[in-house]
């Protein structure tokens, strides 16, 4: 256990990226995490490792340097085919304290939401959830307030320090991992001053991936640590993993999403029909709010939201969706917003690009008539 | 066999969330409810006491006040509540939480054939941490997303669900396990059960109360034990609202998609 309070900080180094795999293949967050890795391990100065455990994985771990690891830690073992909790979290615990990375990140996943806080606790350190911007880089860090917070230039030029038990404590190479709480209606940054790793679990879909290069990935190098885990580690055994048989809703990736919310409620299947068409015709599709998802409307698949899926898609379209913030929150980066809703003091009006005061029953076939016709004059 | 139920009692933040002008939080304007996910996990519990005849202690750590979410869910039909409260365990980020709240599950003490439970995340932090904290503190091993539970003997059997399907688990007592929505839909207090809920046992864990468990300690709890820190909070600018069509007819769809088309959106 590491000592309370009296962490020798100058001895971790490196960025460390979980790189999760599901039945042998990468996960898409994993690249994100990758790329964002790779620019706070260049605003550190050090270097930027992947982490991957499985069994027989090691041919996965090139793929990663294509994105920006210098190198990948491969820790191969049976019992590391599926995960577990019990196994991961004592491997990763054990190499953490062997080799200490600076900053640790996993991807905010059902999994890595289960991984991150166990070895939090066992490694006695801080872990950050969700975090949507992360930066080292003061400079950089006071760029990203100016543009993203309504605080006063004054006060983002005087966060070079913060008071950590009532000391003045340097806040310069700390990772500061900012998060939206509340909805989105609150930001906060979080640091971990006084322990290491610093940890944060990262949403997917909100960091950029970096364009694959191969002569990178040719560099990448490799890493086996040697390692102990036995059957008498392991306090849970997975019986069956079951893929859902349906098509997956790929929101996250999705250049246009067009969602549907309790407005739809007078006819449900004709208002999803009429969003599926809008969908199709942008090459898009179709997501809902939580109330649309918990009335069993719509699989959980297609939420947006804070409690759903994160988006930025080019064009997202929110049909009979009032805006709650916790909507808001999973979609207000969106490139462009256009809003269909009875009420006009609907909140999502306040967020939206292009607003129609109206019944989207009339206003949706009309409106995807009319991109289908100005496409055809195109 | 016992089911100890974590809770916590959150501002209601699918109502009016309102901020203060230094950008924190209002939480005196708000009202506050029992965090969604962790009905779940209360309904759950009662569920096997109504297969079992099991016993359910509930517990939660926060101010005072939090005694009545406490009896909300006595009248549930939960047998006893424990209201973990002192100044000392105030500014606990996730980690400081769960050291508090294990120490206090270790005093109400877990036994071979116990179940401790807890919801998925909190609406509030909506960090999912402190499940998983505890489980770590108490060695025990640890279920999160559970959206099925099945017990027989000793073995639990849950179905943990994944972004993109589900895993079946089987995991021995005592073990704690993390509720989603999925798992079931909270039963409401019963009229019986609200005149019950006061007569049942309520006990405080004030500092006092746990300070001799190892877990508790200056350097672990509240503020100080809290490895990390708020270094800003601020509010981000509101997106200026965009362009209101005129009207919703055909001429204004027509007009939307003209723009789209100009400025190369489709």
């Amino acid at each position: 256990m590491a000592t309370f309070n009296n962490t020798d900080l100058a001895a971790f180094k490196d960025v460390w990226v979980f790189c999760e795999q599901r039945q042998g293949k990468l996960m898409p967050t994993d690249f994100e995490l990758i790329s964002e890795g790779r620019k706070l391990a260049d605003e550190l100065g050090v270097e930027l490792c992947g982490l991957l455990l499985g069994d027989n994985v090691e041919g996965l771990a090139k793929e990663l340097g294509g994105y920006g690891a210098d190198k990948v830690i491969v820790c191969d073992h049976p019992l590391l085919k599926d995960y577990t909790t019990d196994a991961y979290a004592k491997v990763i615990c054990d190499v953490i304290e062997e080799l200490k990375p600076e900053a640790f990140l996993i991807g905010a996943t059902n999994i890595g939401r289960d991984l991150g806080p166990r070895c939090a606790a066992r490694l006695h350190t801080g872990l950050c959830a969700d975090c949507t911007h992360l930066d080292v880089d003061m400079p950089i860090y006071k760029d990203f307030l100016k543009e993203s917070s309504t605080l006063s230039a004054e006060k983002i030029e005087g966060l070079n320090s913060a008071m950590v038990l009532g000391e003045k404590h340097d806040v310069s190479r700390d990772l500061k991992m900012t998060r939206p709480a509340f909805g989105g209606h609150l930001m906060a940054t979080i640091i971990c001053p006084r322990f290491r790793p610093t940890m944060a679990t990262v949403r997917p879909g909100v960091m950029k991936k970096n364009a694959f290069d191969q002569a990178k990935a040719d560099a990448c190098q490799i890493v086996k640590p040697a390692f102990e885990l036995s059957e008498s580690d392991m306090q849970t055994e997975v019986v069956e993993i079951v893929k859902a048989a349906k098509k997956l809703v790929d929101l996250i990736g999705a250049d246009f999403i067009v969602s549907v919310g309790r407005g739809i409620s007078k006819d449900v299947e004709g208002g999803i029909k009429l969003a599926e068409e809008l969908a199709a015709e942008l090459g898009g599709v179709v997501g809902g709010s939580r109330a649309t998802i918990d009335s069993g409307w719509l699989s959980a698949d297609h939420q947006v939201g804070q409690t759903g899926k994160t988006v930025h898609p080019k064009v997202y379209v929110a049909l009979g969706i009032s805006g709650a913030i916790q909507h808001k929150a999973g979609m207000q980066d969106s490139e462009c917003i256009i809003a269909v809703n009875k009420n006009e003091t609907a909140p999502i009006f306040e967020i939206a690009d292009y607003g129609i005061c109206g019944d989207l029953f009339k206003v949706t076939p009309m409106l995807t008539e009319a991109i289908r016709a100005a496409k055809a004059a195109k | 066999m016992k089911i100890i139920v974590s809770v916590k009692q959150v501002p209601d933040t699918s109502g009016k969330v309102a901020v203060n002008p230094d950008g924190t939080l209002d939480r005196a304007s708000m009202q506050t409810i029992t965090n969604p996910d962790d009905l779940n996990a209360v309904e759950a519990a009662l569920k096997l006491k109504d297969e079992t005849g099991c016993k359910v202690i509930v517990v939660t750590m926060g101010p005072p006040p939090a005694e009545g979410m406490l009896r909300e869910i006595l009248a549930m039909g939960a047998d006893e509540a424990v209201l973990v409260s002192a100044r000392e365990f105030g500014g606990s980020d996730t980690y400081a939480t769960s050291q508090i709240l294990a120490a206090a599950i270790n005093r109400i003490g877990v036994e071979k054939d116990d179940i401790v439970m807890c919801g998925r995340q909190a609406i509030d932090g909506d960090t999912a941490q402190v499940g998983p904290q505890i489980a770590e503190k108490l060695h025990l091993p640890q279920v999160t997303y559970a959206a099925d539970i099945q017990k027989s003997g000793d073995t639990i059997t849950v179905k943990r669900m994944l972004e993109d399907g589900y895993m079946t688990i089987k995991v021995q007592t005592p073990c704690l396990l993390t509720c989603i929505k999925e798992l079931n839909n909270p039963r409401y207090m019963s009229v019986s059960g609200v005149f019950e809920a006061y007569s049942k046992p309520m006990s405080v864990f004030d500092y006092e109360a746990l300070k001799d468990d190892p877990l508790i300690d200056a350097t672990t709890i509240g503020l100080k034990g809290s490895p990390t820190n708020i270094l800003t909070s601020f509010t981000p600018p509101q997106k200026g609202a965009g362009m209101m069509l005129e009207g919703d007819g055909k001429e204004t769809c027509e007009k939307l998609a003209g723009i789209l088309a100009k400025k190369h959106i489709i």
